[in-house]
């Protein structure tokens, strides 16, 4: 194991990936040269030169289009969308075109598209660089929609992807990229679609991704001194979801708390509530609970900011009500 | 131009024609349903410029797009049956007439959304780079397309990216019933290539043979990585947007025009210049009769989808 951090993992997968098949390539804004704004693409062209790390013009629906159009055409390209603020730009493409493309010509072929992207609140980005959009993708039929939150998952995350015959939504988060933690020195690769258990606790099942995962273990150590044991489920994976591992945690606890840094209002953590209330109603000791974004347009001023998305002590405090009733 | 080559070319021209007019009639009759965009009209375009390719190069289509696959050489019965959303379609009924595709001709499929295509013809252009062979692309697109953002980007990128495509902009004249010169200021919609540095070409749509012959340069200059070109061919549809539309917007005197300039008599008449005789004229127009016999015929026996098969691919979560 070695330490690394989040973006060195992910800069890691797309090495190894470039390394081992030829028609992987790489396009976005400013991801040649510079290495991409958040360094994940840092001195991969370098490496592998400009045919395969395509900086782009400022033209999103094009160029994913066109990362749409190269999959279909038999490439597997990887394309960064440089916020995920950006996909309101690109949903023709993403959502009527790369979604349903095998799909609608009845499967004749394969759709190797991944789109990196990144969201959530930095520090004083405002409105339009701050969002966390993953319910948009998650509502379209025919993406798969990945939030890794540690090295370790990015990087085996990421490889998995990019093999992945279908397409891909992989979101980072922009607070993610200097967090680290422990990865192999040897190849591996992680499934996609397997939720993954960061803390195992019987009292209560929190369930989360992304950066919430982070927040969310900080809130379980201090329940924990409260003697409230919390099982926290990372899912890693949004479609398709593990179902089977969050309900099988609440079978365990009876109690569930869902968090995420998304706008509360249709957001992903209200259909994980609808799953759980359909399967396992009965298993259920307590009323269930979302710790999500408020319905706002994220602020520029940063002490603004901070109230609009779950804070440890938000969550602590949600956890405890859901325990206690 | 040799005669069998003139030949082809006929056959193609009138099958496409044919085949748009039994779709017309099955959809009177109930067994197609939904939009149906006929190409009446348009034939030389799909037809002059797809046999100027070879047969894994690429295409990209339109929801006006039966043209363009039939000219790709699709088997009708194959197509027709996706017409009739039949589980022997191309795309086992789930695309339906504007969602005709065939990867294994290299056609990447037609689109419901106007410009939608572009960035995926410009796509498959930039996997041709990154394979490193010497293919290209035909991108089809109408005049209703040259308004979207996309069209707009995707020249630019495979203009500064040097991409194997032809851009082919079928002008009808109408997007929808949008006449052309109502939302363009420009009487060649071509120049617009100029502000992409790429060479822009317009000519008249309507005879296979002249678009047969002029879109050599542009494609022989994309597979020696030169880069794009726009192509653009001035055609009229001999009918509304769709078949439910009457096309009571199009002027009779400038349908009269146009129907003048029918693709399929220009091929004839090409035919008939050449020397080729009456007889072999006719037995091209009962071949093609008899395999739009059989693909209706083909069509109407297949079975519809099976609804176990279909919901069981469907994920819960």
């Amino acid at each position: 194991m070695t330490v690394v951090k989040y973006r060195e993992a992910l800069n890691a997968a797309l090495r190894e990936e470039m390394e081992r098949d030829p028609l992987v390539f790489l396009m976005g804004e400013g991801i040649g040269e510079k290495g991409g704004s958040y360094k994940v693409t840092d001195k991969l062209l370098a490496q592998f030169g400009e045919k395969r790390v395509i900086d782009t013009p400022i033209s999103e629906a094009s160029f994913v289009g066109m990362a749409g159009g190269a999959a279909i055409a038999g490439t597997r390209p990887v394309v960064e969308l440089l916020f995920v603020d950006f996909a309101y730009l690109v949903m023709d493409q993403v959502a009527n075109q790369v979604a349903k493309f095998n799909f609608m010509i009845g499967g004749q072929g394969i759709v190797p598209f991944v789109l990196r992207t990144q969201g959530g609140i930095g520090n004083g980005l405002a409105g339009q660089h701050s969002q966390s959009l993953e319910a948009i993708f998650y509502h379209v039929p025919g993406l798969q929609v990945i939030m890794p939150a540690t090295p370790y998952d990015a990087k085996g995350l990421l490889k998995a992807s990019i093999r992945s015959d279908e397409p891909v939504i992989f979101i980072e988060h922009k607070k993610l990229y200097l967090a680290e933690g422990d990865v192999p020195e040897e190849e591996y690769l992680l499934p996609i679609g397997k939720a993954d258990i960061k803390r195992s606790g019987k009292d209560v099942t929190l369930v989360t991704y992304s950066y919430m995962t982070l927040e969310s273990l900080k809130a379980a150590e201090l329940l924990a001194q409260e003697g409230i044991d919390v099982e926290v489920i990372d899912l890693r994976t949004l479609v398709p979801m593990d179902m089977d591992c969050v309900l099988q945690s609440v079978r365990k606890t009876g109690r569930l708390a869902v968090v995420h840094e998304a706008v509360r209002r249709g957001g992903v953590g209200g259909d994980i509530v609808s799953n759980v209330v359909e399967e396992a109603f009965y298993d259920l000791e307590a009323p269930v609970m979302r710790i999500a974004g408020k319905n706002t347009t994220i602020p520029f001023n940063v002490n603004l900011e901070k109230l609009c998305v779950p804070s440890v002590e938000e969550i602590v405090i949600g956890v405890r009500k859901v325990y206690a009733s | 131009m040799e005669a069998a080559l003139l030949k082809g070319l006929y056959e193609k021209v009138l099958t496409i024609r044919r085949f748009e007019q039994s779709a017309r009639e099955q959809y009177r009759v109930g067994n197609i349903y939904g939009y149906l965009h006929p190409y009446t009209g348009e034939e030389a375009i799909a037809v002059g410029t797809i046999n100027a390719l070879n047969p894994d190069d690429y295409i990209v289509s339109t929801h006006r797009g039966h043209g363009h696959a039939i000219a790709k050489g699709h088997d009708l019965g194959l197509m027709m049956a996706e017409l009739f959303g039949k589980s022997t379609g191309y795309c086992r009924g789930r695309g339906g007439s504007m969602h005709v595709a065939n990867l294994k001709q290299f056609n990447l499929g037609a689109n419901g959304i106007v410009g939608g295509g572009i960035p995926i013809a410009t796509g498959a252009g930039m996997a041709i780079k990154q394979r490193g062979t010497s293919q290209v692309v035909l991108s089809f697109f109408s005049d209703g397309a040259v308004n979207n953002g996309v069209f707009h980007e995707s020249l630019n990128l495979a203009a500064i990216y040097h991409l194997p495509i032809i851009y082919i902009l079928e002008n009808n004249q109408y997007a929808a019933s949008t006449p052309v010169e109502s939302v363009n200021l420009v009487e060649d919609l071509s120049i617009r290539a100029a502000g992409y540095g790429i060479p822009g070409i317009t000519m008249d749509g309507n005879d296979a043979v002249q678009i047969f012959t002029a879109v050599q340069e542009p494609i022989a200059r994309a597979r020696k990585g030169k880069g794009p070109t726009l192509m653009e061919y001035k055609t009229y549809r001999h009918s509304g947007h769709h078949v439910n539309d009457p096309g009571v917007y199009m002027p009779q005197e400038t349908m009269a025009y146009w129907k003048a300039k029918d693709p399929v008599d220009i091929m004839r008449n090409h035919l008939i210049s050449a020397g080729v005789k009456e007889s072999d004229i006719t037995e091209i127009d009962q071949r093609v009769e008899k395999k739009l016999e059989e693909a209706v015929q083909f069509a109407k026996e297949s079975p519809e989808p099976s609804a176990e098969e279909f919901l069981a691919e469907i994920p819960v979560y």
